[in-house]
């Protein structure tokens, strides 16, 4: 398909509200923009009552929100086709989606559709400066390299880009731009799909995926007692419990606690992983955290390598003295 | 009802090299495997295939020869038969390349009701392929689904997203994109195994799934591996030695500071 030089952004789009994933895209989605021209669309599908005002000021040039009018929600090959249309009627030169559920659900069956190269859950986008074509590198093999795929021909050039890879800026209010609301009625029949229920998650995984501090615990914490403690500290410091896998083969917490490339990725403003080896599975999902602080009796242990503050010692004692002066702390008279 | 099950063969190990020109992954079939989430998407098939009678499990697979393994492994697990879609050319296929040969065998093969997919191979990660058959195929697809029903000509599904669990129903045929939770795959009997290797399965080619060369492999697709390299790893970090007893103190105090200065460490 002929393409323009605008940069697409799918809003990430959950339960009909805009989720703050939105602006990490919209940050990327700016970046290359400056490199490589073009106006930053960001296209939000069926946004329910939705402000929409504070996608300009997180970078959008324009809003595109696409309304199906009145209807339940929408399932993803529907919700596609509407992606799929916005993109035939813009023809940007790049389109770009989280990479969660939602993005890796509507980006392929959009890129189908447009017969295009989708590139899955890059953790880095670029603009070539010769040939100005879009750079979408990811982790391959299991995180071990790291590959740059471009897309030469066929247009749009699409990519998933991991949760986290980006800080969105501070939204700035003076920033101006057009949001553009169009009916889309075409729908759904020929997909004969339809929604039934969503039914939210206790635990969710905004506790880890949102929050400021999380604490992981490893295959160094020995055994489940000592891994509980982990909990402990967590629920003192109002903090997010993760898990290695092994931690979680092992049985010390659920899956939806794992954190690494098949677990969750994170991002927080201090990140504590207890006697984790650091390989490089487990830190595909924690390494752009802020603040990296490591307790493993092995200094030579990789996880060393991404942290700012390495704690040299046993995992389970030291977390145990980190807890008791946390209780002392919160008993103690303010300063 | 006609069941078909999309498998894929990976490294058994993370030892997987990549080719430093094409980009292209060498693999070594001496050490593959089926996709792990793929036997859960094949046990899915044959649980459903027990509640409906009459029910055929077809695996399909797009790969070298040494693919034919898996097949087998697929039939032991309670497929009924193994179609192999192989040939130079699909050499080097991105997810788009690969899902215009598995829409292409999927029509050959016969009618369809069900295709099941897994939600990521564990050497790609890409979890494309499925979502862009279904496309091909111009039918719905349910990605990231832990539970199935079908009844009558509807299925219904429970995708696992992030924040919770999404319930939807679509008619038949659609693709479905399982996760780990769908079924715990029961280990296949000796008896089993003894039985799907005699099994011979067919091959089929560009020309028997009426795709031009242009369609497939590294020319059919639309992405290319520009660059390979390492990951680079370093912080400047602060190491602190954390003695027994009360030599412990310094490493608990910076750690305070760390959550302090951050305004993580509330009374
Ligand atoms: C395809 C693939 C995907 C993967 N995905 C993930 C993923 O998403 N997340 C993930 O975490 N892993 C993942 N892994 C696994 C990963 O490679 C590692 O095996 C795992 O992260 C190791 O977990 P660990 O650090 O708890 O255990 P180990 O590697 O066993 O490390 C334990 C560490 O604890 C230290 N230690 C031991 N005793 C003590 C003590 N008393 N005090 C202090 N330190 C101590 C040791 O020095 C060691 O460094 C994946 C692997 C593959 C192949
Ligand atoms: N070459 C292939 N042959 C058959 N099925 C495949 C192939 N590649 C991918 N699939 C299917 O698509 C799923 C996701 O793979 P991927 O998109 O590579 O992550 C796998 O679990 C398989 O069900």
């Amino acid at each position: 398909m002929e393409a323009k030089n605008g940069i697409m952004v799918l809003a990430e789009v959950r339960n009909r509200k805009i989720h703050p994933l939105t602006y990490e895209l919209l940050a990327w989605g700016r970046r290359l923009s400056e490199k490589a021209g073009g106006s930053v669309d960001c296209a939000v599908l069926d946004p329910g009552g939705e402000d929409l005002e504070s996608l300009i000021s997180y970078g959008a040039h324009r809003v595109l929100a696409v309304s199906p009018g009145n209807v339940p929600p929408l399932p993803a090959t529907s919700l596609a086709g509407m992606l799929v249309r916005l993109i035939r009627e813009e023809s940007p030169a790049i389109v770009i989606a989280a990479a969660t559920t939602y993005g890796r659900t509507m980006m392929p069956i959009a890129a189908a559709r447009l017969s295009t190269g989708l590139t899955a859950d890059c953790t880095g986008l670029d603009i070539d400066t010769e040939d100005k074509l879009l750079l979408q590198t990811r982790p391959a093999i299991g995180g071990n390299i790291m590959a740059t795929i471009k897309t030469p021909s066929a247009r749009p050039q699409m990519a998933t880009v991991r949760p986290r890879s980006i800080k969105p800026p501070a939204p700035d209010k003076g920033r101006r731009g057009e949001i553009i609301v169009r009916q889309d009625q075409t729908l759904p029949g020929i997909w004969r799909e339809k929604f039934i229920s969503f039914i939210p998650d206790q635990f969710g995984d905004k506790g880890l995926e949102g929050a400021d501090l999380v604490i992981t615990g490893g295959k160094g914490m020995k055994n489940k007692d000592n891994f509980l403690m982990l909990d402990e500290l967590s629920a003192l410091l109002g903090a997010a419990p993760g898990a290695t896998r092994d931690a979680v083969e092992a049985g010390w917490a659920p899956f939806s606690r794992q954190i690494g490339l098949t677990g969750k990725t994170v991002a927080p403003k201090v990140y504590i992983a207890a006697g984790v080896s650091g390989k490089i599975q487990h830190l595909a999902g924690m390494m752009t955290s802020e603040y990296i602080i490591a307790i493993n009796e092995d200094p030579g242990a990789q996880i060393f390598k991404v942290a700012d503050l390495g704690i040299i010692g046993d995992a389970p004692a030291m977390v145990g003295k980190i807890i008791e002066a946390v209780k002392e702390y919160k008993n103690s008279p303010g300063r | 009802m006609d069941i078909v099950v999309l498998i894929k063969q990976v490294p058994g190990t993370s030892n997987v090299r990549m080719d430093p020109v094409t980009g292209v992954m060498i693999r070594d079939a001496s050490e593959t495997v089926m996709n792990p989430l793929d036997e859960h998407a094949v046990a899915e098939a044959a649980r459903i295939k027990a509640l409906n009678p009459g029910t055929s499990v077809t695996a399909i697979t797009m790969g070298p020869g040494s693919a034919k393994k898996i097949l087998t492994e697929a039939c032991a697990r309670g497929a009924d038969r193994g179609i192999l879609l192989s040939h130079r050319t699909f050499g080097g296929s991105d997810t788009i390349a690969t899902a215009r040969v598995l829409a292409a065998a999927i029509q050959k093969q016969g009618t369809f009701d069900i295709i099941l997919a897994g939600e990521k191979a564990t050497d790609g990660e890409t979890g494309q392929t499925g979502p862009m058959t279904a496309t091909l195929l111009n039918i719905p697809v349910i990605t990231f689904v832990r539970r199935l029903s079908v009844e009558g000509g509807n299925i219904r599904a429970q995708r696992l997203v992030e924040e919770g669990v999404e319930e939807v129903e679509a008619k038949l045929p659609a693709l479905i994109t399982v996760v780990r939770e769908i079924i715990t795959p029961p280990l296949p009997t000796l008896r089993n195994y003894v039985v799907a290797r005699k099994l011979s399965f067919p091959v089929w080619g560009p020309e028997d799934l009426g795709l031009k060369e242009n369609e497939t492999g590294l020319k059919g697709s639309a992405t290319r591996v520009v660059k390979v390299f390492s990951p680079k790893l370093s912080r400047n970090t602060e190491f602190i030695t954390a003695g027994q007893g009360e030599g412990a103190g310094p490493a608990v105090r910076t750690i305070f500071e760390a959550l302090e200065k951050r305004d993580l460490l509330k009374r």
